[in-house]
C-alpha cells in the first residue's frame, strides 16, 4: 500500500511548499485526540527521521511515521471546495467511523 | 469531511481546535479580510469571487422581520437613492466627537443628553461609528467563518498610524461590538511592511506609500529587534485615486465642449476616465468613446457622440501635478524623522492608485529606490494583519514569535501644579519598564497620591486619566529628601502597571491599568444597551452564553461535590433534592432563556446553601484536627 495524491492536492502542495520557501515533504499522520478517538496530522516537514516511511507521488514528497502508516495506509489526499472553504481531505479506507464532519475518526 | 490546511512541523492542533485568526483592513472605502492557509496569506473572497468589500452600510426601516442592514457593494449602489440611510466612509468619523465631524458630513448627526458619542439618524434608529464599523466587521467575520470552516479565536485590524488612542479605542469597541476578539491593533504602514516580510529582513528604515482612493498617507518606519517605531506620518486626507478620475473627466469636458454636466452624465464620465485609467497601467494608449442618450443632447448642441485616443503620456502630463503633490508630506515626513532620502531601505507601495506606473516612477525617483509592489497594493496592508494574527494565535513556532506594539500615546503622572510628567513616551516598543525619581513637597509628609495619566499635553487637565493610586508611610522627613521610585512597567499585552516605593524605608504600593483601554467593560455594556434592537440580540445571545456556561459550572461543581461528601454530610433525602436540582438546572441550561437560568442557578444556590456549610465546616474540622490552639496563633 502506499500514500497517493490527486492532482488538484498534488498541485496545492507543490504552491504552499514553494511559498513557504523551506522544507521540501508533507508529513501525514496521526495523533490520538479528537471526539471520535483520532486526529489527522498534515504538516510542512523540515526534517525526515530514520523510521518514517517516504512516499512519493506526482512529484511531491510524503513523509509518515510507521505508527501512523497503520492507520492510513492507502489514503488518498485530495483537495477540494465547500462552499467558500477549500482544503485537504484524507480519503482514508481504514477509517470505521468518523465524526459528524469528519475530522477525527476511529478505526 | 472536514477540509485541513498544512501546518508548520508539530503544530498541528487537535480535531475542531484549529487556531484561526484572521487580518482585517478596515479601510475608509473598502474592507478586506485575509487569512493564511496552508502557510500562504490570502484574501478571501465572498460568494461572488469579491475580495474587496465596500466599506459602506445601508440601514433600513423596520418590517415585520426586523431591521435589516446591509453592507458592502449592494450598499453601495442603493446609496444614491438613499444617501441619508446608507453610511460610507465611516472610518473618517471613528472616535470624533461631533464638533470635529460636523462640517464636513451630509449625514444627520444627533448628540444625546449625557453622551459625548455622536450618533446618525437613520430610519433604523440612531447609530454611532463604531456600530457603523460593527456591521461592516459583522460581514467581513461572517465571510471568514465560511470561509475557514470554523470559528476564529480573534483578529488583527490595522488603523493608520495617525489613530490616537480614541481612534484606536473606537475600533476596538467596533469589533467588541461584532462579537470578534481582537488580537492587536496594528498600524497599516506596519502591515504593509510585514506582508512583504522585512519586519524578519535587516534593520533599518522603510517608507510605506500610501496613495488611496480618497486619502494619501506616507509613514516613515524605523525596524530595530524586529519591531517597528513609526517615526514619521505625513498626508493629505483629500487626495487619491478619484482625484485621478477627475482630471481626466476634466480634460474629456473640455474635449467636448460640455459645459456644465449633471449628475448622472458625469457619474458616466467618471466611470471612463476610472476604465482609462486601468487600462494605461498596462497600455500605452487607449481609446474612450462617449455616446449620450437624447435626454442628454441638449448639453451640446454639435454632437453627441465623442471618441478619443488617450495616450500614456497625454495622461501622465494631466496627472502628474497631483503626483508631484504628494512629495510635499513626503518631505515633511522625511524631516519629522530626521531623515535623509539615502537611508531609506525600502519603500512600499500601498493603495490601488500606486498601479499607475507614474506614482512608481515618480516614487522611485524621489527615494532613490525600486518600490516594493510585488503584491497586490489593494491587499497588501490585509494580508500583513493575516501573517501578524497567524503569528499571535500561536500556529507558528516561537522563534517566529515577534512584537511590534508601541505605546500610542506618552504615559506619565501628575506632579506639583497639574502638570503631566511623561515617564514613558509614545511609540516607545513594549514591554518596557521605565523608573522616575521623585520626592516629597512638603516637610513632614507621609503620603504620596500618584495620578497616572496618559497623552501628550502639558496640563494634566487636557490628558486622560488612568488612575490613581497612594504611596502611605513615607517616614517624615524635610521637604525633598525623600527617594521615591515611581515604575511604569507595560507587558505585551499593553497592561500598565505602575508601582511607587521610598527608598530608604521600602514602603512600596502599586496598580495595575490597561493603558490601551479606556472604557470600562461596564461602559461598554452600556453602550451596548443603549445600541438599537439587533445589536441587543447580540447581547442577549452573549448573555445567554454566559449563563450556559455559568449553569454548567454551577452543575459540574455540584456534582463534584456530591461525589466527595454527599454520603458523609448529607441524608438520603438532601441528596436527593439536591440531585434533582441539578438536574433541573442542567435541563433549564438547555434552554434559551437566560433569566430562568439566571433563577433557577440563584434557587439552586440556596438550595445548597446549607451543604457548602457543612463542607466548610467539615473541612476546617479536618485542618484543625490534631493542631493545639497554640500553633494556630503562629
Amino acid at each position: 500500500m502506499a500514500i497517493t495524491l490527486t492532482e488538484a492536492a498534488a498541485d496545492h502542495v507543490i504552491r504552499f511548499i514553494e511559498n513557504r520557501g523551506k522544507g521540501e515533504a508533507l508529513r501525514l499522520g496521526v495523533k490520538t485526540n479528537g471526539c471520535s478517538g483520532m486526529g489527522y496530522v498534515l504538516e510542512f516537514a523540515d526534517t525526515v527521521e530514520e523510521e518514517d516511511n517516504v512516499f512519493e507521488d506526482k512529484g511531491v514528497k510524503i513523509i509518515v511515521d510507521p505508527k501512523s502508516l497503520l492507520y492510513i495506509d492507502g489514503t488518498e489526499l485530495d483537495y477540494g471546495r465547500e462552499g467558500l472553504n477549500e482544503g485537504f481531505k484524507f480519503n482514508n479506507p481504514n477509517v470505521k467511523d468518523a465524526c459528524g464532519c469528519g475530522e477525527s475518526f476511529n478505526v | 469531511m472536514a477540509l485541513l490546511q498544512i501546518s508548520e512541523p508539530g503544530q498541528t492542533t487537535a480535531p475542531h481546535q484549529h487556531k484561526l485568526a484572521v487580518g482585517i483592513d478596515l479601510g475608509t472605502t473598502n474592507s478586506l479580510v485575509a487569512s493564511l492557509k496552508s502557510g500562504l496569506a490570502e484574501t478571501l473572497a465572498d460568494t461572488q469571487g469579491q475580495h474587496l468589500l465596500p466599506s459602506v452600510v445601508q440601514f433600513q426601516a423596520k418590517d415585520e422581520i426586523g431591521y435589516k442592514t446591509i453592507v458592502g457593494q449592494q450598499a453601495q449602489d442603493n446609496a444614491a437613492n438613499d444617501p441619508l440611510n446608507t453610511i460610507s466612509s465611516v472610518k473618517r468619523y471613528m472616535g470624533r466627537g461631533l464638533e470635529d465631524i460636523k462640517k464636513h458630513s451630509i449625514y444627520h448627526f444627533v448628540s444625546e443628553e449625557g453622551s459625548a458619542v455622536p450618533r446618525i439618524r437613520t430610519v433604523a434608529g440612531d447609530v454611532s461609528a463604531v456600530e457603523v464599523s460593527a456591521e461592516i466587521l459583522k460581514t467581513l467575520k461572517q465571510r471568514a467563518i465560511e470561509s475557514l470552516g470554523g470559528e476564529l479565536i480573534g483578529a488583527v485590524i490595522t488603523v493608520p498610524a495617525y489613530f490616537d488612542d480614541a481612534q484606536r479605542q473606537a475600533t476596538k469597541d467596533a469589533a467588541k461590538f461584532a462579537g470578534l476578539p481582537v488580537l492587536r491593533l496594528i498600524n497599516e504602514p506596519t502591515a504593509a511592511a510585514v506582508a512583504y516580510g522585512l519586519d524578519s529582513g535587516s534593520e533599518g528604515i522603510h517608507v510605506v506609500y500610501d496613495l488611496g482612493g480618497g486619502t494619501f498617507d506616507i509613514s516613515i518606519l524605523k525596524l530595530t529587534k524586529g519591531v517597528f517605531e513609526v517615526l514619521s506620518t505625513a498626508g493629505d486626507s483629500a487626495l487619491g485615486g478619484d482625484d485621478l478620475d477627475h482630471t481626466i473627466v476634466d480634460w474629456m469636458l473640455a474635449k467636448t465642449g460640455i459645459i456644465e454636466p449633471d449628475a448622472s452624465l458625469l457619474r458616466v464620465l467618471l466611470d471612463k476616465a476610472r476604465a482609462a485609467k486601468e487600462a494605461l497601467t498596462e497600455q500605452d494608449t487607449t481609446l474612450i468613446q462617449i455616446h449620450l442618450d437624447e435626454k442628454l443632447h441638449s448639453q451640446s448642441d454639435k454632437q453627441n457622440s465623442w471618441q478619443y485616443e488617450l495616450s500614456r503620456e497625454q495622461f501622465e502630463q494631466l496627472i502628474q501635478p497631483l503626483i508631484k503633490k504628494t512629495l510635499v508630506p513626503c518631505r515633511r515626513a522625511l524631516r519629522d524623522a530626521h531623515i535623509s532620502v539615502d537611508e531609506i531601505q525600502d519603500v512600499v507601495l500601498v493603495g490601488g492608485s500606486t498601479r499607475v506606473p507614474l506614482v512608481r516612477q515618480i516614487v522611485g525617483d524621489f527615494f532613490a529606490t525600486q518600490p516594493l509592489a510585488d503584491i497586490d497594493p489593494d491587499k497588501v496592508v490585509a494580508i500583513g494583519a493575516a501573517r501578524q494574527a497567524d503569528v499571535l494565535a500561536g500556529n507558528k513556532s516561537d522563534e517566529d514569535m515577534l512584537l511590534l506594539d508601541v505605546t500610542p500615546l506618552s504615559l506619565g503622572l501628575e506632579t506639583m501644579g497639574g502638570l503631566a510628567e511623561k515617564v514613558i513616551h509614545r511609540n516607545t516598543t513594549i514591554p518596557v519598564a521605565r523608573a522616575q525619581d521623585f520626592t516629597t513637597f512638603k516637610d513632614g509628609q507621609t503620603a504620596m497620591a500618584i495620578h497616572v495619566v496618559q497623552g501628550e499635553r502639558e496640563l494634566i487637565s487636557d490628558c486622560r486619566s488612568l488612575a490613581r493610586f497612594e504611596l502611605r508611610g513615607i517616614p517624615p522627613m524635610v521637604a525633598g529628601a525623600a527617594r521615591i521610585r515611581v515604575t511604569f512597567q507595560i507587558d505585551a499585552d499593553g497592561l500598565l502597571s505602575v508601582s511607587a516605593k521610598e527608598e530608604t524605608s521600602g514602603v512600596q504600593s502599586s496598580i495595575q491599568v490597561k493603558p490601551s483601554y479606556g472604557l470600562s467593560d461596564g461602559e461598554i455594556e452600556t453602550m451596548l444597551k443603549d445600541s438599537f434592537s439587533h445589536a441587543q440580540d447580540d447581547l442577549d445571545a452573549r448573555k445567554l452564553r454566559e449563563e450556559q456556561v455559568e449553569a454548567k459550572r454551577v452543575v459540574e461543581a455540584l456534582l463534584a461535590a456530591l461525589e466527595e461528601d454527599g454520603e458523609n454530610l448529607l441524608s438520603a433525602q438532601e441528596q436527593h433534592t439536591i440531585q434533582q436540582a441539578i438536574d433541573e438546572l442542567s435541563e433549564i441550561a438547555e434552554g434559551s432563556k437566560q433569566r430562568a437560568i439566571k433563577l433557577k442557578i440563584e434557587e439552586v444556590d440556596k438550595i445548597t446553601a446549607e451543604f457548602a456549610q457543612r463542607r466548610m465546616d467539615a473541612s476546617i474540622n479536618k485542618a484543625l484536627a490534631g493542631q493545639r490552639v497554640n500553633d494556630l496563633h503562629t
